[in-house]
């Protein structure tokens, strides 16, 4: 090949990955509305910093250890090769030029700093997840305090098991873009610290009956729910990797069109089995339906066609009405529906992998599930024990009533509006 | 002098406001209240549960009116503010000691 054409599909195959990075970091910002949205206004200003802060501090854990650790190299494909340092390294031209000669098909066609934003937003978009499940009633600070551990140590490692060539990639466990090592991963630390957590005041009667608490603002929902739709075509289609021939192009383009269809299916899903559950379209069961279609079609978003894709995110937005109903009587108590989005529709993903894909093992799915599941939650469990031990994890009682906006944040989101009964 | 303090639905101020206007009706002081009667709240269906609101938002309606106008006003307000339905509300008439006009000092029935 020409030099010139190799420097070019250089130069477009790292721009597309910076651009769908760019996407997924916008996801923050989804998340962030979708939870301002569905809190009540007294919790306002705690969840946006809670939601900007982690995303600083996982970008921050990421670059000091967290890539180190997750594409830093692993010889047993347990452990990493090193636990600290910067890993980001860009190939030269004349190693780029000198790759492409010897083997015209698997060489560096990317910028090495590309790969670690494209990786780095990925984290935060986990750490994302267990803000909304934990909404308020945790102590700020013990959040940001969990996060630290959550994106420096306990994803990366999972993270390399998988994505950094460990020993799941090795047992055939497919995950395209992250249905298991990015939602159910989030999902699973969510689980752990809403457990050890208890449920928002309030959200049980006396007869231990469920009493719903309604959020405060749906256009922020509603909006968030779009950012996140936006930003999940950088999120499944940068997974591709590669944009610049024919063959990969065509690959992005199913990638964007299986999401939306996946999307699609998932929203009308929910907002259906609501109206018939509840007899009502409740509008954020149509919200988390979308989220749900995307979560379960992003552990393979290229082997099934449109309309298998639709059918998968139609099962997950099917799915997670049901899963709410259920969280909310086993008093898991989960303002967002974050476990139920991201987890339990996070394991349909995965298993659905075996739907188009003839690589794919249900066995294999199945160890990917247990043992991301289970090292994820066992180590946030520890962790959020120790933190509930230390400092506590959970304001005071008169504190949760008041709003964590004013004991965490001192200040209110809407100071000039005079508020009625909290 | 009596005052005529109405708690009604919030959709039908508008026409209470305008059957008040038609019986020359000089003035109406408007809040907007929440509070429960008989029908003691209702619920509501969020996420698959129920929640209940105890207290339902209204619209309390003041007016201060001169003795022989008491009886024309109170039919104009149920007039306009009825649906038939439970929530339509109340009205209630208290004893007015005294109006005062703060720009020219009127007072009594000068100052309604």
């Amino acid at each position: 090949m020409e030099t010139d054409v190799i420097e070019i599909k250089y130069a477009l195959d790292t721009f597309y990955f910076l651009v769908c990075g760019a996407l997924v970091m916008w996801m923050a910002a989804g998340f962030t509305m979708l939870e301002s949205g569905l809190v009540r206004a007294k919790n306002t200003t705690e969840i946006l910093t809670k939601n900007v802060a982690l995303y600083a501090v996982s970008c921050v854990m990421y670059l000091l250890m967290g890539y180190t650790i997750m594409y830093g190299g692993s010889d047993g494909g347990i452990l990493p090769d090193s636990w600290f340092g910067n890993s980001i390294a860009n190939a030269t031209a004349e190693e780029v030029l000198a790759g492409a000669a010897a083997d015209a098909g698997d060489y560096t066609y990317y910028s090495g700093a590309s790969d670690f934003f494209f990786q780095v937003v990925f984290v935060a978009t986990a750490m994302s997840i267990v803000s909304g499940a934990v909404a308020e009633r945790m102590k700020l600070w013990s959040f940001l305090a969990f996060a630290v551990v959550m994106t420096g140590v306990i994803y990366p490692l999972q993270g390399m098991w998988k994505w950094g060539g460990g020993f799941l990639d090795a047992a055939g466990f497919l995950d395209f873009a992250g249905s298991g090592v990015v939602h159910m991963t989030g999902a699973a630390a969510a689980l752990a610290a809403v457990i050890l957590l208890g449920a928002r005041k309030g959200k049980y009667r006396a007869d231990g009956s469920v009493n719903a608490i309604p959020g405060a603002n749906m256009p922020m929902a509603a909006l968030g729910m779009f950012i996140l739709w936006v930003g999940w075509f950088g999120f499944n289609g940068g997974s591709e990797l590669k944009v610049s021939d024919i063959g990969e192009a065509n690959a992005v383009a199913d990638i964007f069109v299986n999401t939306n269809a996946a999307a699609c299916g998932g929203l009308i899903a929910a907002l259906i089995t609501a109206r018939f559950m509840f007899g009502k379209a409740d509008l954020t069961m149509a919200i988390n339906g979308a989220l749900a279609g995307l979560v379960a079609i992003t552990a393979e978003p290229l082997t099934p066609g449109p309309m298998l894709s639709t059918l998968i995110g139609i099962i997950g937005g099917t799915l997670v009405v049901f899963s709410v109903v259920t969280f909310d009587k086993l008093k898991i108590d989960d303002p967002v529906g974050a476990i139920s989005v991201h987890g339990v529709v996070g394991i349909w993903g995965l298993l659905a992998v075996c739907l188009s894909n003839p690589d794919a093992s249900l066995s294999a799915q199945l160890m990917g599930i247990g043992v991301i599941f289970a090292w994820v939650f066992v180590a946030s469990l520890v962790v959020w024990f120790i933190l509930k031990a230390v400092v506590g994890i959970r304001v005071s009682e008169e504190e949760e009533y008041e709003g964590v906006d004013i004991s965490e944040c001192g200040m209110e989101a809407y100071p000039e509006f005079v508020s009625g009964t909290k | 002098m009596k005052m005529i303090t109405a708690v009604i639905k919030p959709f039908k101020l508008d026409d209470v406001r305008e059957a008040l206007a038609d019986i020359g009706v000089q003035g109406l002081t408007v809040t907007e209240v929440k509070g429960f009667g008989r029908q003691k709240g209702h619920t509501e269906l969020y996420r698959g549960a129920e929640y209940v609101v105890d207290f339902l938002p209204k619209v309390k309606a003041e007016v201060a009116v001169t003795d022989e106008m008491v009886d024309g006003t109170v039919e104009a307000i149920v007039n306009a503010a009825q649906t038939g339905k439970i929530g339509d509300g109340k009205i209630f008439i208290s004893e007015l000691n005294e109006i005062i006009r703060i720009r020219t000092g009127e007072t009594g029935d000068d100052a309604v």
